[in-house]
């Protein structure tokens, strides 16, 4: 049911003013940060207000202008749309008042910069979350693609130069190969508007669909940080940890997962895939990026690469998920979108409360932090192990229906995979948190100031109640088995 | 074998080699300066009659067959004029092509334009 | 009445400009400049009138001094040419209104002489475009050529050589359409377009046909720089003085590329003959070919030249695939092109006011520049391809024509094209934009003389808003146009 509505189009108002009214205020940075916090706050408002009418079944639509000749810009909140831009809403409000405790502790330079391109990197994620066609899809991918860039050299080094290069090299490859995506699939479709089960028909010549698919693989892989498309993402970590925090496990990364998920469930759906063999190959793909990025994450001794790689590994469990072909397993993936976000955040606000409080950025050097920060390291405990799959952590509710879902779908690899990963992923934060808590107290150190421990722990305790209560504030759990229930199709 | 247009063409012909083997460059403007000639002097046999008369006819209405056609001359006099301005700009380049370099010879202009044009990043 | 003269309007406008330059200039040489400004802004509102009188799919003829078509001269305003001399007119505007500070750094005392030589190049691209006569295009086209050769070679002494190159390539050219038309005259009797449409399909057999047709394309595309006739551009457009290259790049082929359009596909339509797949497949090679070339530069100018054949590339391909997507894009292309590398001559010009040297390592070393960095970055963004600038737009169309068409290998050479752009771009605003400084540094010197920010500002926003109207251009002006090639 399509209902006309202005609360999508409204969604986009917050960001897209504060970009503007922060470059205004660059004089005054008090305003500046009231700005992105007033933004972040009305933004997660109102698409919080959208949530519930999407729950029961209704999709709130707006149309803009046409964007080129027949192809409006449209959203459409869905139940994916919504879950994946209140994900990120509300991140962003907890993110801003870190970072802004984060750059007044470290006296950042260029912050009128850096909050501004924050908000359009926001305008451009819940524009693409809510994106009703593929056309506004790309339109903001690209401008996400962009609005980054600034803050992956924000340091202004030439290490952050060549990081930005690098990201942006990949990126926009990925964004080409995209755009062809997109302009084929409007040949072969007819049409570019996503609709669950996919609007591929099925009777297009098998060659088009393998190129078509390993070109929007390629297009949304990049960001998705699929082997071997990863590169950028360890190397991105220079920016600050802020940005690594919400742009590098929320929004940039998670874009890419969402697209991946768009893609399979809502233009060539999960049954043409399976058919032609792709989804094999895109299971293949992510089993092997689960592998491998775990063990790179377990040779790291900077923190923040340590968690780019685990990043990198987690994100492969959302697109397994989608390629496994089974409700369960769509289900699983998707909630993972939203586990994998609260705890990833968590764990980097926990490293840059260590940077800015410790000074220190080297797991080798983290000896006895935990006694000193108590309540960050515990968080970055509890974190780390509800990511990896302990009960009752978001975790394990996303990863337990992975596993069901291989199980259904007769994928043993998978299992095996899924649970391999689980041990690597205890392997390679356990000797973090030993470090941290065992041996002697770590030189004089605070616990982090309140604007950056509040945070984490709020992102850390709403990854536990997510868990314990997946059908609550935010109906991650309904919501992902709708939209698995959606695409599958009769 | 109409001789007139295979003249023509041979003229283009000629004015292309020349414009293309030549190393001076005055010589290549002469070899354009007959390449363009050889267009206007095409044009103009497009105009041309057997036994044609020239177009001067009284006023009224006139039957056109025994008369030369009188258009293309027109627009040649616009090509000429084309022409002519073309040659003097050309020659004025060349006139100060001269005293920048000292020399008419395509290859020595080259090699001190590349001479003198340092890497970019030189002081200046 | 003045509706009736629309069609003439621009052309005569900025003639009467060109003439009237000099004279004021006897009393006081900034009142030429005004005056020069003056005449384009007022030859772009005359042309955008022309645009809104046939938007939808009206069409204007002007029979030049009363003569009726098809003996006397003809000036047509119909979408594609009023959205032409629109985009040619508007662009030439926003160039000569800020060209002051440059023209008086480049021309020294004789600034005059670049606003009358200017204009004369305006006049004659205008034209080209609303002419309707075959013939007139010729005289039109030649017009603007030898005021652009002297433009081109007022600059320093490397300029002279590059200038000359132009000339005899650009003669060349020009006589190779006028051979075109000589043998097509001497098949059917008339040089009025509209004319000569209707009486191609009695003679399309006749080899004179198709030599004429070689002819004419031969000739525009060298004027348009399409590869490999594109000799003549990398060292024109690279040692022009800054104030004619802040205009000439952005203009001065796209009244060719608009001419080959119009005669190919609107008034001898050779079917049997392979020029569109021939035109197709060199636009394609043109955009890889630039974009690796651009690739290579270290000279700010000589990156942009070189971009400039790659972009005119993507308008050849897309004339060459016929079809209503490209031809869509193609002709969006031009309006996109001529506002993007405007901006980023202009910018480059600007900097170069302050620079050591216009190679990349001397841009970088200037202080930082953020709005001139913002300018272009947008347009970088707008030759990327990335929305909501014009560019993405107008690389959508042709990329649904190609795949229309069913050439893959032609859209992998616009996608190719894309990405090439994207890194030829980035080490162009690299220096600019990564340098762009703290807030906390003291109050910057003027980054550049107001006029030159206010015209970068105009082409960032109307590249943006090209690219959010796009639809309304398409719509009203595009669309009925490439329907008109009725393929």
């Amino acid at each position: 049911m399509d209902v006309a509505s202005l609360l999508p189009g409204l969604a986009l108002a917050p960001a897209g003013a504060a970009a503007a009214l922060i470059v205004l205020s660059r004089r005054h940075p008090p305003l500046r940060e009231t700005w992105s916090v007033l933004a972040a706050a009305a933004q997660t408002a109102v698409v919080a207000a959208m949530v519930p009418r999407v729950s029961e079944g209704v999709r709130l639509t707006w149309e803009g202008p046409e964007l080129v000749a027949g192809v409006p810009l449209l959203l459409r909140a869905d139940p994916l749309g919504v879950l994946f831009a209140a994900l990120a809403s509300g991140l962003w409000l907890l993110t801003t008042v870190y970072s802004i405790g984060y750059v007044r502790a470290l006296d950042e330079p260029r912050q009128t910069r850096y909050f501004a391109c924050f908000a359009l990197c926001l305008f451009a994620t819940v524009g693409l979350a809510l994106a009703g066609n593929l056309l506004t899809f790309f339109a903001f991918f690209e401008i996400l693609t962009v609005a980054a860039y600034p803050l992956v050299v924000h340091k202004g080094t030439e290490e952050a130069a060549r990081a930005g290069r690098i990201y942006l090299l990949y990126t926009l490859t990925g964004g080409t190969a995209l755009l062809g995506a997109v302009v084929w699939t409007s040949a072969l479709a007819g049409t570019l508007e996503f609709r669950p089960g996919g609007i591929l028909p099925a009777a297009t010549a098998p060659a088009a669909l393998w190129g078509l698919f390993a070109l929007f693989v390629v297009g949304c892989g990049v960001k998705a940080a699929i082997v071997p498309l990863h590169t950028w993402l360890p190397l991105a970590m220079i920016a600050p940890t802020p940005v690594s925090a919400l742009l590098h496990a929320v929004a940039v990364v998670k874009a890419g997962v969402f697209g991946v998920v768009r893609i399979v469930g809502f233009v060539f759906g999960p049954e043409l895939l399976g058919d032609m063999g792709a989804a094999g190959v895109l299971a293949g793909l992510a089993l092997t990026t689960i592998l491998l990025a775990s063990l790179a994450a377990a040779a790291q001794d900077n923190l923040k690469r340590l968690l780019a790689f685990s990043t990198i590994s987690q994100l492969s469990y959302v697109v397994l998920g989608v390629a496994l072909g089974t409700q369960t397993g769509f289900a699983g993936g998707v909630v993972h979108i939203a586990s994998h976000a609260l705890l990833k955040i968590t764990l980097f606000f926990c490293a840059g409360a260590i940077y800015v409080t410790a000074h220190v950025e080297r797991v080798s050097d983290m000896a006895g932090l935990g006694r000193r920060m108590p309540w960050t390291m515990g968080a970055f405990a509890a974190a780390a192990f509800m990511l990896a799959g302990m009960p009752p952590g978001a975790g394990f509710v996303s990863k337990w229906r992975l596993i069901e879902g291989a199980v259904q779908g007769g994928a043993w690899v998978a299992v095996l995979v899924l649970l391999a990963g689980v041990v690597l992923n205890v392997a390679y934060f356990t000797p973090v948190i030993v470090r941290a808590f065992a041996g002697p107290a770590a030189p004089a150190t605070a616990e982090a100031p309140a604007s950056l421990l509040v945070p984490l722990l709020i992102t850390a305790a709403g990854g536990l109640l997510l868990g314990l209560v997946p059908d609550g504030v935010l109906p991650v759990l309904p919501l992902a088995l709708e939209i698995a229930r959606s695409v599958s199709g009769p | 074998m109409n001789w007139p247009y295979v003249a023509g063409v041979l003229l283009l012909m000629l004015g292309l080699y020349t414009m293309i083997a030549q190393r001076n460059l005055l010589k290549k403007l002469v070899g354009m300066t007959i390449f363009q000639t050889a267009i206007i002097l095409f044009f103009l046999l497009t105009s041309a009659k057997r036994d044609g008369r020239l177009p001067i006819v009284p006023p009224g209405p006139v039957d056109p067959t025994p008369y030369m056609n009188p258009l293309p001359h027109a627009l040649m006099l616009t090509a000429i004029v084309v022409m002519v301005a073309t040659t003097g700009v050309a020659l004025a380049l060349l006139i100060r092509l001269y005293a920048a370099y000292g020399s008419l010879e395509e290859n020595v202009i080259a090699e001190r334009v590349a001479a003198e044009t340092l890497p970019p990043d030189a002081p200046r | 009445m003045t509706r009736a003269h629309l069609p003439i309007l621009p052309v005569l406008l900025t003639l009467a400009g060109a003439l009237l330059v000099p004279i004021v200039a006897l009393a006081s040489r900034r009142a030429a400049g005004v005056v020069a400004a003056g005449a384009a802004i007022a030859a772009a509102i005359a042309a955008l009138a022309g645009v809104a009188q046939v938007a939808g799919g009206g069409v204007l003829r002007y029979a030049v001094g009363g003569w009726a078509a098809p003996w006397g001269i003809e000036l047509v305003l119909d979408p594609l040419s009023a959205f032409t001399s629109a985009a040619i007119a508007g662009v030439a505007a926003v160039s000569l209104a800020s060209a002051g500070p440059g023209a008086r750094a480049a021309f020294e005392g004789t600034t005059p002489r670049f606003y009358a030589l200017a204009l004369v190049v305006v006049t004659g691209l205008l034209g080209i475009t609303l002419s309707g006569d075959l013939f007139n295009v010729f005289v039109f086209l030649e017009i603007a050529a030898i005021a652009s050769y002297a433009l081109v070679a007022s600059g320093a002494a490397p300029a002279l050589a590059a200038g000359f190159r132009y000339l005899v390539l650009g003669t060349v050219g020009a006589s190779f359409y006028l051979l075109g038309v000589g043998l097509l005259y001497a098949l059917t009797g008339t040089l009025n377009m509209a004319d000569l449409a209707a009486r191609v399909p009695a003679v399309s057999a006749s080899p004179l046909f198709a030599g004429g047709v070689a002819f004419i394309v031969v000739g525009l595309a060298i004027k348009v720089a399409l590869f490999p006739l594109h000799g003549w551009l990398p060292d024109a457009y690279t040692h022009a003085p800054p104030p004619v290259a802040a205009l000439l790049p952005a203009v001065a082929t796209k009244a060719p590329a608009y001419a080959l359009a119009r005669t190919l596909l609107y008034v001898l339509r050779p079917d049997e003959l392979p020029v569109t797949t021939v035109l197709a497949w060199a636009g394609g090679a043109a955009v890889v070919v630039g974009g690796l070339f651009a690739l290579r530069q270290t000279d700010a100018r000589r990156l942009l030249a070189y971009s400039s054949v790659s972009q005119m590339g993507y308008i050849v391909l897309g004339l060459g695939l016929a079809n209503s997507s490209a031809l869509t894009g193609a002709y969006l292309h031009i309006l996109n092109h001529a506002v993007m590398k405007s901006s980023l001559f202009m910018a480059v010009g600007a900097l170069m006011l302050s620079a050591r040297g216009p190679s990349l390592g001397a841009l970088a070393q200037l202080a930082p520049r953020p709005l001139i960095g913002a300018c272009m970055v947008v347009a970088a963004l707008s030759m990327v391809g990335v929305p909501p600038a014009g560019g993405f737009f107008s690389k959508w169309y042709l990329l649904q024509g190609a795949i229309e068409a069913g050439q893959p290998v032609l859209v992998a050479a616009i996608l190719l094209g894309s990405l090439l752009a994207a890194v030829y771009m980035y080490r162009l605003t690299e220096a600019v934009w990564l340098t762009a400084g703290d807030e906390g540094s003291p109050p910057r010197q003027r980054e550049a003389p107001p006029v030159v920010l206010a015209a970068l500002l105009v082409l960032a926003l109307a590249t943006l808003g090209i690219g959010l109207t796009n639809e309304v251009i398409v719509e009203r002006l595009l669309a009925p146009a490439a329907a008109a090639v009725a393929r």
